[in-house]
């Protein structure tokens, strides 16, 4: 049935563009630029912020932009169609917003090279194709340091989504956060295999608090759990979006993604004919990786979340230094040694102290 | 492992858990004793949870906004009635003609509301009750939607079984030309019964907005509108069979992320599928042992009387 309706929204989609097309063409010297969404616009997350970057685009430029917009596109063969059809409709710069559009968007490239595509949080890149992504995990550091002096149980709840290497890498720069404040503190991984599904992530945020967590983290993209730890007398950290307003009681701080200055900076190459295919990874230090206000926890545990965010930023701090083990035991980097950028984000295995196995390994 | 506490607290999640499911397929299960299948569930659903919130928002009354739930999933569904029952068009184009429509109207009335929240609907508490170990959460810990549910299934198990109205309506669903031939009024008892359906629609819908995650978000139906409707097809189209098996589902979905976080090592995705597969294992286990109570005879069948 779900294969149906998906199906269903994907001629939708069809049609949308379609009529997208046919408005397009009266207004020829418009830069056109489209996006991609894994999700809904509205879900105070993930693509909602993707979205509030695409909104900062038309902001800057005005009439010389026409952006468009797909949401709820599926990752596989729909998110292929999708694709195409925006390159065919004219678009001359398509952001594609979640990792499992990389392999359509590299074929849709191949046979549109003179569209230029960007995909997020993927690894493979063409003449055409550029890569960016965030470095959310030196948010994440910071978020374990926070919970370890936090916790009164000891005990971190985690939210994830898919077992992707950013998300694998979430997870590791919170664990090392935390065992830089506490060595034995634990962490309890729910994999909710979905991106967004707020009462699925309500349900794991309070499976994961009858279980003994008293700070909850999550990477999934609806604000469900805040409100879930706000309930029950939890903190918590907000994903993507500052979602204080869910947990004004409960929210520590939040990861917020701000994609305006890269979104900005690549459509003006695409007018000034500068553009070209890159890999760009920016953090906390170029404005796109943001903490939300520190809030709800004592004035020294603040100062150490401060402390630790300039560090990152002035770039004294790296949260995969060394040295690093993996679960087994293993070095995985040496005293002194940073984590190159590939090994990140290509990561697929658990720093030591995790009690969880990665899925599907 | 599991003490007391935990164990009262996964049964109370449980319970939560099924009702939406509960709400949304028994309203679709009168609609299918009607003998019209009705794939908009997840769209009167969406539009419901859409209504609700934004009534409630604005009026800051949890009442009104169910109540304006309610009238907006029957209002969804009027558009399935008018297409399939009146116009004869396909029932399975049409449902899901109706679920794309309330997926986009839901997400239009819903954009303003995006970012902000409701206190949900409180939880009873019964002194005394509701601090009992284990069960005294699950039984007398809920909030009204819970029990909201379980009036309207025994409401709605007797209805069908035992009144005059639940006899012409199995009627219209077994065999509308032999209804229509007795002189009951076939597409005007379908309109009903898929207004109802979409009244229970709706009301799932307010149970997510407006206490299972009091705020409004895109499609945070997720799916659970073709759970229902699964749901009644494997139940056979009985009631009790309804409860068991949303409860079933409700259970296995709860219990799967609590098996994750005592990290026993099972691969997440196999017990991510797991509420599909015992729920899938079970209904048709006990659709088995009773042959014959297949669907109803005329469902998916337009009528049209003769002039």
């Amino acid at each position: 049935m779900r294969k149906i309706l998906s199906m269903a929204v994907a001629i939708a989609a069809g049609l949308g563009l379609a009529g997208a097309a046919a408005t397009g063409a009266l207004a020829a010297e418009k830069l056109k630029v489209a996006w991609v969404y894994i999700g809904p616009v509205g879900d105070f997350g993930w693509t909602y912020q993707h979205d509030q970057g695409r909104k900062a685009v038309e902001k800057e430029f005005g009439d010389k932009v026409e952006t468009t917009y797909v949401e709820n596109v599926p990752e596989g063969p729909d998110a292929e169609r999708v694709i195409e059809q925006l390159a065919r409709a004219g678009n001359k710069l398509i952001f594609t917003t979640s990792f499992g559009y990389m392999e359509p968007t590299l074929k849709v490239a191949k046979r549109n090279p003179k569209v230029f595509f960007e995909h997020a949080t993927g690894y493979k890149r063409d003449k055409n194709v550029s890569t960016y992504n965030s470095k959310f995990h030196e948010g994440r550091y910071i978020l374990g340091q926070i919970a370890a002096k936090t916790s009164k149980t000891g005990t971190i709840g985690y939210i994830a989504s898919f077992p992707i290497p950013e998300v694998i890498s979430g997870i590791n720069a919170l664990m090392l956060g935390a065992q830089s404040v506490n060595p034995d503190i634990k962490v309890k991984i729910v994999w909710a295999n979905s991106w967004f599904d707020p009462a699925k992530e309500a349900d794991a945020a309070k499976a994961l608090i009858d279980q003994g967590a008293d700070v909850i983290s999550q990477h999934t993209d609806s604000p469900a759990a805040m409100q879930a730890a706000e309930q029950r007398g939890v903190k918590a950290f907000g994903q993507a979006s500052d979602m204080i307003n869910f947990g004004p009681h409960a929210q520590l701080t939040s990861i917020v993604d701000n994609w305006a200055p890269y979104y900005i900076e690549r459509v003006k190459e695409v007018m000034d004919g500068t553009w070209k295919s890159t890999d760009t990874w920016s953090g906390m230090k170029d404005g796109e990786v943001v903490m939300a206000p520190y809030t709800n926890m004592p004035d020294d545990v603040k100062a150490m979340a401060q402390a630790t965010e300039a560090k990152i930023k002035s770039g004294e701090l790296n949260p995969f230094k060394g040295p690093i083990y993996d679960q087994t035991g293993k070095l995985v980097v040496k005293e002194g040694e940073v984590l190159p950028d590939k090994g990140i984000l290509s990561m697929n295995w658990y720093v030591k102290g995790i009690d969880d196995k990665v899925p599907g390994k | 492992m599991l003490d007391a506490a935990i164990l009262g607290a996964v049964l109370a999640s449980i319970v939560a858990a099924a009702t939406t499911l509960l709400l949304a397929s028994l309203g679709e299960l009168v609609a299918e004793r009607a003998g019209t299948l009705n794939l908009g569930v997840e769209g009167m659903m969406i539009v419901g949870a859409a209504v609700g919130y934004a009534t409630a928002y604005g009026t800051g009354s949890l009442l009104l906004g169910t109540l304006a739930a309610i009238l907006a999933g029957m209002a969804i569904s009027l558009v399935f009635a008018g297409l399939a029952i009146w116009l004869a068009t396909n029932q399975v184009a049409s449902g899901l003609a109706t679920t794309i429509l309330g997926l986009g109207v839901a997400g239009l009335i819903g954009a303003p509301f995006v970012g902000t929240r409701l206190d949900g609907a409180p939880a009873l508490k019964v002194p005394g009750l509701t601090d009992l170990p284990v069960i005294g959460q699950m039984l007398f810990g809920q909030d009204a939607f819970v029990y909201a549910s379980l009036a309207l299934l025994a409401a709605v198990t007797y209805g069908l079984a035992r009144t005059r109205i639940g006899l012409v309506l199995r009627a219209v669903g077994e065999s509308h030309a032999a209804a229509h031939a007795l002189g009951h009024p076939v597409r005007r008892i379908r309109t009903l019964a898929v207004m109802f359906g979409g009244a229970c629609a709706g009301l799932a819908g307010a149970h997510l907005s407006l206490a299972y995650t009091p705020f409004w978000a895109s499609d945070m139906t997720a799916g659970r509108g073709w759970i229902a409707l699964a749901l009644v097809v494997f139940s056979a189209w009985k009631p009790l069979w309804l409860l068991a098996g949303a409860y079933l589902f409700g259970a296995v979905s709860i219990l799967q992320l609590h098996v994750q976080g005592f990290g026993l090592g099972i691969p997440s995705q196999l017990l991510s599928a797991l509420p599909y597969l015992a729920t899938i294992a079970a209904l048709v286990a006990i659709s088995a042992l009773k042959r014959g109570q297949g669907a109803p005879a005329s469902l998916g069948v337009p009528f049209v009387p003769d002039r």
